[in-house]
């Protein structure tokens, strides 16, 4: 089976979604050579109509791709760094996420926002480095952390084909994963539908994004001691809490990974959602970047504000010693 | 293409004129929650405009946009029972004074983030002329927008890629409370000018000229140039939100206030009409606002039950909050 490289997944992505659809351009920073290597090759394929290199003006591009929305295309609008997404809140939240409420139904905003290295890049310190996908998921926008190629590829297309604005972060630690893929199965993953990456009996972690593979690196280190089941919910917003609940009402533990800031991270929503719902055996743990976090240059420091398998791996063996 | 009869953009002129006055006593009245922002004195820049324009072409107005979206050709009616908050109103009484929206005749909305809208009706001018639709677009906005950096992104972005959009500035001397010589370093056509945007000053109280100005404009621009900006020069009569009707903000002397006044859009372009065309006018135009306010009235208030339809274009369901 050929190797596929998460990064080329989304570059597929974007090559069939154009293909397919001629609504579809993408517009962003540098994205006629590639300079984050997920769009070369697009503009020789679809032409300079199609792949727009824009000015450093993200507020003004990011509302254009709302204004082409409005008129019927689909823009998929590339950030070269996950920090601009701060930049452009204003335009994302007040402008392309309200208008289809405030104008009574009469439009539609089918944006997708495409964040090719969230998160820690090692190295690049504080102003490279946030990942806020709860802040989108806190605000209502579709929001999707793929792990895996195929999630890549898939959940990619499905938030082209979305007809509200989509977030789609792709975490810098996730970019370098190669999974054997057969190309024919490459398709759309449904919006808000999680996945067990890994069956257990003892405890649910929920894992985001890159933290998928290291819930999956201690499940397996811990496998004489503890049975995980790892929950990947793929997409923050909408949440697949009926997914989590079915794999939580078996183990009766929960505990959540997530590289988001501790206060109001999805974490919390995820645990507090669960709780709602279902009785647990022990309390609940999250394992987070602390509150307020700026990633710090130095690797140890960086390293030190992330979420890692050392205090995943404390945070399951103190989950199943508690008893509620 | 456009419209030069001067009887029609009086009528344009008085309908926004008295809309706004009625829309005020609604205010008092209780019908209207949350006030509005009146575009008293002003409706001669909306009006002059949106003569210029075609009925597929696209605008996006401002706070104080009632004015503009009554231009470019939507039912007062529908736009009254917006304010009202009714169900029957352009938006289904989700949107109200601010958000006032009609796609289906190219009013992409009054927009309430100052200097916000250029950049989307560029994106929206750009994207329908892709598609083969020669669309041009007018994005009305205040003095006070003329210091966000995302607007100036928006005349980089709409000159770099030549996209054909009208830039009206009506600068009405104040942001609030803010007079321009207190905000504006510099001049607002210069700011154009620095990205290599043609761009001119109008009389904003005379309808006629701000029609004529946009008319040679949108004939260049549908003839492949890009965009030009026009900074309509008007002042407005009123309040900058009727809240002030009860805060009386000394920011004004009554003598700008009764020397602005004295340069009134609705006279300047009625003393073209004949009197007895201007009432026969003047009374068309009661009538269609009596008929409006009934019908926003009479229109049922939204079902809370639907408080959260259309958050979601693509039929997603949000939570709720209990
Ligand atoms: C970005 C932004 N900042 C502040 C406000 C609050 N605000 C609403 S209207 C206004 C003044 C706008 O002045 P101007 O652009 O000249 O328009 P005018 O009210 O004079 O028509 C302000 C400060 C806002 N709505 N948006
Ligand atoms: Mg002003």
């Amino acid at each position: 089976m050929p190797r596929l490289s998460y990064r080329k997944a989304l570059t597929r992505a974007l090559t069939d979604e154009m293909t397919r659809d001629e609504s579809v351009f993408l517009l962003g920073e540098d994205i006629r050579v590639g300079a984050s290597n997920v769009t070369p090759g697009l503009l020789k394929r679809f032409g300079p109509d199609r792949v727009l290199d824009t000015p450093l003006s993200e507020q003004a591009f990011t509302s254009f791709a709302t204004g082409a929305a409005l008129a019927g295309l689909r823009p998929v609008v590339e950030f070269q760094i996950p920090s601009l997404l701060f930049l452009v809140f204003e335009q994302i939240v007040n402008h392309a996420h309200k208008f289809p409420m405030m104008t009574g139904g009469q439009c539609s905003v089918p944006v997708t926002y495409l964040v090719p290295g969230s998160g820690s890049r090692t190295g690049w310190a504080g102003q490279h480095s946030d990942h806020p996908y709860s802040l989108f998921a806190h605000v209502g926008i579709v929001t999707v952390v793929p792990a895996t190629p195929a999630d890549a590829y898939g959940l990619l297309a499905s938030a082209i084909r979305h007809d509200d604005p989509v977030v789609v972060f792709a975490p810098a630690a996730a970019l370098e994963v190669r999974d054997d893929v057969d190309f024919a199965t490459l398709a759309p993953v449904p919006l808000g539908r999680g996945v067990v990456r890994r069956a257990g009996d003892d405890v649910t972690v929920v894992a985001v994004g890159h933290l998928v593979h290291d819930a999956l690196a201690v499940a397996e280190e811990l496998a004489d001691q503890v049975s995980v089941e790892v929950f990947d919910p793929r997409t923050i917003y909408p949440f697949d809490l009926d997914g989590l609940l079915d794999s939580v009402s078996r183990t009766g533990r929960l505990v959540v990974v997530d590289d988001s800031n501790r206060s109001c991270g999805i974490a919390a929503e995820i645990i507090t959602s669960v709780l709602e719902r279902v009785p647990l055996v022990a309390p609940p743990r999250r394992v987070t970047r602390p509150d307020g976090a700026v990633l710090p240059f130095a690797p140890v420091l960086d390293r030190a504000v992330q979420p890692g398998r050392e205090q995943l791996t404390a945070a399951i063996q103190l989950t199943m010693k508690d008893r509620s | 293409m456009t419209d030069a009869d001067p009887a029609r953009l009086y009528r344009t002129v008085r309908l926004i004129r008295r809309f706004e006055e009625r829309a005020i006593a609604l205010v008092r009245s209780g019908h209207i929650v949350g006030g509005i922002h009146p575009y008293l004195g002003q409706e001669g820049i909306a009006a002059g405009v949106c003569a210029a324009l075609d009925a597929g072409d696209l605008v996006t107005g401002t706070h104080r946009g009632h004015g503009h979206v009554l231009a470019k050709g939507a039912d007062p009616a529908r736009m009254m029972a917006e304010l009202c908050g009714r169900e029957t109103g352009l938006n289904r009484g989700r949107g109200g004074s601010m958000h006032a929206a009609d796609l289906s005749i190219g009013v992409l909305g009054a927009n309430a983030i100052v200097g916000a809208s250029p950049a989307i009706l560029t994106g929206a001018v750009w994207a329908h002329r892709q598609r083969g639709n020669p669309v041009v677009g007018a994005s009305f906005f205040g003095d006070g927008a003329v210091n966000e950096g995302m607007l100036l992104e928006a005349f980089n972005l709409a000159a770099l890629w030549r996209v054909p959009v009208l830039l009206v500035c009506e600068n009405n001397g104040y942001a609030t409370t803010m007079p321009v010589a207190g905000a504006v370093a510099g001049t607002i056509t210069g700011r154009a000018e620095a990205f290599g945007i043609p761009a001119v000053v109008v009389d904003g109280q005379d309808p006629e000229a701000v029609r004529q100005v946009t008319a040679a404009a949108v004939a260049r621009m549908r003839d492949g140039g890009g965009p030009e900006l026009v900074e309509a020069r008007t002042y407005r009569f009123d309040a900058h939100h009727t809240f002030e009707h009860a805060v009386r903000l000394a920011y004004r002397t009554p003598q700008e206030v009764a020397d602005g006044r004295s340069r009134d859009p609705v006279d300047i372009q009625g003393a073209r009409l004949s009197p007895a065309d201007r009432e026969a006018v003047d009374a068309e135009v009661e009538t269609t606002l009596d008929a409006a306010v009934a019908f926003a009235l009479a229109g049922p208030e939204p079902d809370p039950a639907g408080a959260l339809d259309h958050l979601y274009a693509s039929g997603l369901t949000a939570r709720g909050g209990s």
